[in-house]
């Protein structure tokens, strides 16, 4: 394959003080492993992250943005939010 | 020879081979033929140049002549210089690129790790730092080799015929000169006859995942270490030193 038929792969890092992967940007490799060497190369330059996830984009399924009405309910269901209590100070941050 | 001077010289060689292979490589940078491997070789430049640095800055301490790394690095001439024939070839397709670097990141890796085991503080600190950077590049190199060996009808040929022409000049890494057993006497110096054994396996196991032939050994390049150069190295220098020459002492 040419390069310019390699696939697309979306990149994921976590950052050292981070808890979750964060997308960061994508980028073509002709396998998983190179994709995980190109990612590190081109996304971990600066020190950025210490895990890596690379995922083929085709593999990635999203919802679309007109179909924002997928949302729309949740907008007006106030009591779905644990706002109502008063968290005693001994339990701290949940 | 005086120990001193032995352990001047045979820093040289290794800081030699990082800057001259560091600057090869940086001719590229721009130039790669993807966005990634662009990226992906000059980051390996930038870590060859990092350890020329540091190298220089130990061999000036060594020499205490009141030279600075940047001295040794922009006003040797060609013949002071004494990395290997290799890493001063010119470079063509990334096929070529790619196979010069992977048969100096087998070297180097061995390399380097055999030099942590080395007498002197100083060059093990260097290595021990090293190490981890030339340890992705055995692994990126030969990744590479890997998928243009075992790739197209295209790339497997070009990725041989550049293997055809580079086999020759891999043999002056491992050739042991009067320095080297000097070096290796005086406990800091790596055994290079051990580190080819090494090297070899790796070679013929990457070689054959890339369905590559090993070329037959036959002439090997020699001289580099010993500074006798081919002209490819003075162009390299004009265009690498002449802004520090034509402006001594500049500073940004």
């Amino acid at each position: 394959m040419s390069n310019q038929t390699w696939p697309l792969w979306e990149v994921f890092i976590r950052s050292k003080a981070g808890l979750s992967h964060k997308h960061v940007g994508s980028l073509h490799a002709t396998d998983e492993d190179m994709a995980i060497q190109n990612a590190r190369d081109v996304y971990t330059r600066r020190n950025e992250g210490v895990s890596i996830w690379v995922v083929e984009s085709k593999h990635i399924v999203a919802s679309a943005p007109e179909e924002g009405d997928m949302f729309e309910a949740a907008k007006t269901k106030v009591y779905r939010h644990p706002t109502f209590y008063d968290i005693p100070e001994e339990i701290g941050h949940m | 020879m005086e120990q001193q001077q032995v352990l001047f010289d045979y820093i040289l060689r290794i800081a030699d081979n990082a800057l001259i292979l560091g600057h090869r490589i940086s001719e590229r940078c721009g130039h790669g033929p993807s966005l990634e491997t662009d990226i992906g070789m000059t980051n390996v430049a930038l870590d060859l140049v990092g350890h020329a640095n540091m190298l220089l800055e130990y061999a000036a301490e060594v020499e205490n002549k009141g030279r600075t790394a940047d001295d040794l690095a922009f006003l040797r001439d060609t013949r002071e210089f004494k990395n290997a024939l290799l890493v001063e070839q010119e470079n063509g397709h990334f096929g070529d690129i790619i196979v010069r670097q992977f048969i100096f990141d087998t070297f180097n890796y061995y390399f380097f790790e055999a030099l942590c085991e080395s007498a002197d503080e100083q060059l093990v600190s260097i290595a021990k730092k090293a190490i981890k950077e030339v340890s992705y590049h055995f692994k990126y190199s030969a990744e590479w080799v890997i998928r243009l060996g075992d790739g197209t009808e295209e790339s497997h040929g070009k990725v041989q015929e550049a293997l055809n022409e580079l086999w020759a000049f891999s043999g002056e890494l491992y050739t042991s000169d009067s320095l080297d057993k000097d070096a290796v006497k005086h406990g800091f110096g790596v055994d290079l006859d051990a580190i080819k054994v090494k090297a070899d396996k790796r070679i013929e196991y990457i070689l054959k995942e890339a369905t590559l032939t090993l070329p037959e050994e036959g002439w090997m390049h020699r001289g580099g270490k010993q500074g006798k150069h081919s002209e490819d190295l003075g162009r390299l220098l004009a265009e690498m030193q002449w802004m520090q020459r034509a402006y001594p002492g500049m500073n940004w």
